[in-house]
């Protein structure tokens, strides 16, 4: 891979991780399977943009962590109060975001950024303004990873993170999980947004079709952090599901280096995600058939 | 201390399926009154505590714990003056958390949860305290997830998380029913215990008939949602197993049928 191509994907993986984080908090520490990442990624982004024209690029992140807050409650508030079920809430607010995304953009469908000041403008003028794109996205992710450790480590942390394990006990020791579920969702949905916000800023355009996926591809994440990285700690979590967005950006510029089609992303990733689940299915499978051949093996030699 | 006056539960009222699970019951329970429940699959045991501890709502009467009108109140809400330990081991700890992690969940029981952290110094130090009564050498291995614990040692820890803030009621359903004899006999021991040193109002379900007469001030015995005998003091002291499976014969007019039930 070429020192750009690498560097690129580093960037990109920072500002994923940021996602993969919110990601991990519904999926992994709420077990709340939400779909409507796809959605408030490109909310998040949307207002980046706007505020962006507006000449307040830092304000746009602001308001991006908000109304992805804000998108998380709608999905936590119809799963806990109407009692609809977790995909099915998340893909409702999903669809309904697509409507409010394209209000927030002024019914374009795509908003360029070109020669506009972002975030990434403001070490212009300093030795570092070189690796502006680098730094300020870790500097954000470090603090919110930071911030995430330190939350779960909190009493009220303790109870969002069994309420994933089990709501049941939750509830019998005195908390209310629905709003340990709102908060975990208003959180996920919150760094989700921001990562959107990020990568409108960085990739100067804010396209209303850049959602799709967006769950796959921080799951993704997650599973080959968990994977490669381990899941011991929760520092070791967190840090893991990080460094596994960099890696599946990397495995993807790779793909892109070896001539695989940008249209196939899609494909490759839910591809890779749908391998990454059914390992350990695969797994037993795999050793329950080599017993039965052994079994029959020695069956049909005896005769 | 605990008042539970004609409470009813029909459960999928208008169908087909219609269950009248709780008929009209009332109860009432002295402080520090250890009461064990027996009875017959689909007695309604399970769903008596479930009813008090606001699993499911009423679909008539009133519950009330140390004074305080809980009817209309939320399952969560009633559990800060309810300690409870369920049948299955995996119910009543979360798997993915450290064994201090549990503890520090119940023992942050009707406090504001809030943003500090989440175990101090001296939590650590009371938890190793109390981890160190149940003699199961947990308190070495307070770092570990609670999944790698065995039921036995589960259930030990649940009974202390439910006990950890003393509750003003304590449910235990057929807590020990899933383990072997051995372990079992030691969570029941355990449990004897605690009751007897916080002076807790208990409610046991089991289905172990020689238990239920060794353990605790008073017996009930439930049938097709109601209570069908309520035994303490001389009477029940008199009271043998044979004894018991015979009553219950001549009270519900059925043999006991109840699969899991230990007779010695």
């Amino acid at each position: 891979m070429s020192f750009m191509a690498f560097q690129g994907s580093i960037e990109l993986g920072i500002i994923y991780a940021i996602m993969a984080l919110g990601v991990f908090l519904s999926f992994r520490t709420l077990n709340f399977p939400d779909l409507t990442v796809d959605g408030s990624f490109v909310t998040g982004a949307a207002f980046s943009a706007i505020f962006c024209v507006g000449g307040y690029p830092e304000l746009g992140l602001a308001v991006a962590l908000l109304a992805g807050g804000l998108a998380g409650c709608v999905t936590a508030l119809m799963h806990t109060k109407l009692e609809i079920q977790p995909l099915l809430a998340g893909i409702l607010v999903m669809l309904g975001l697509y409507s409010v995304n394209l209000k927030i953009m002024g019914t374009r469908a795509n908003i360029p950024l070109i020669n506009k000041t972002t975030v990434f403008s403001l070490l212009d003028g300093t030795p570092l303004e070189e690796y502006a794109q680098l730094l300020i996205p870790l500097a954000i992710l470090i603090i919110l990873l930071l911030l995430l450790f330190l939350f779960l480590k909190t009493k009220f942390g303790f109870a969002l993170r069994a309420t994933g394990d089990n709501a049941q006990m939750v509830r019998a020791l005195g908390v209310n999980t629905d709003t340990t579920i709102l908060v975990g969702m208003a959180l996920s949905n919150a760094l989700v947004a921001l990562a959107g916000a990020l990568l409108a800023q960085y990739q100067s355009f804010t396209d209303i079709g850049m959602g799709i996926g967006m769950v796959v591809i921080g799951l993704a994440s997650v599973i080959i952090g968990e994977v490669v990285f381990g899941t011991r700690s929760l520092m070791r979590r967190l840090v893991a599901v990080t460094l596994g967005a960099m890696l599946y950006r990397m495995i993807i510029a790779v793909a892109l280096e070896m001539g695989m089609p940008a249209t196939d992303l899609k494909l490759v990733s839910a591809t890779l995600v749908a391998l990454a689940l059914a390992m350990p299915v695969i797994r037993k499978k795999a050793g329950y058939y080599k017993r039965k051949m052994t079994a029959q093996g020695f069956s049909q030699g005896g005769k | 201390m605990v008042k539970i006056e004609s409470i009813t539960k029909i459960f999928d009222p208008g169908t087909t399926t219609e269950k009248l699970a709780i008929d009209n019951i009332s109860l009432s329970l002295d402080a520090g009154e250890f009461v064990t429940i027996i009875g017959g699959n689909g007695a309604g045991k399970s769903t008596l505590l479930n009813c008090i501890a606001g699993v499911y709502e009423l679909d008539a009467g009133r519950i009330e714990i140390g004074g305080a009108d809980m009817t209309f109140w939320p399952e969560y809400k009633r559990s800060r003056h309810i300690g409870r330990v369920f049948q299955d081991p995996l119910q009543g700890t979360a798997f993915d958390m450290t064994i201090e992690e549990n503890l520090a969940i119940a023992y942050a029981k009707g406090k504001p949860q809030g943003l500090r952290r989440g175990i101090t110094k001296t939590d650590m130090q009371l938890f190793r305290e109390r981890l160190t009564l149940l003699d199961l050498g947990l308190e070495d291995r307070m770092k570990q997830k609670v999944g790698t614990l065995s039921g036995g040692q589960r259930q030990a820890l649940t009974l202390l998380m439910a006990t950890m803030v003393e509750p003003q009621l304590l449910l235990l359903d057929e807590h020990t029913a899933s383990l072997d004899p051995g372990m079992a006999k030691q969570v029941l021991f355990l449990t004897r215990e605690l009751v007897e040193k916080q002076h807790l109002c208990t409610l046991m379900v089991t289905h172990n008939m020689k238990d239920a007469l060794e353990y605790g001030s008073r017996t009930i015995m439930m049938h097709e949602g109601r209570i069908i005998m309520d035994i303490k003091g001389q009477d029940r002291q008199n009271m043998t197993v044979e004894l018991l499976v015979k009553q219950f014969g001549s009270r519900s007019g059925m043999e006991l049928d109840n699969d899991r039930l230990l007779l010695i």
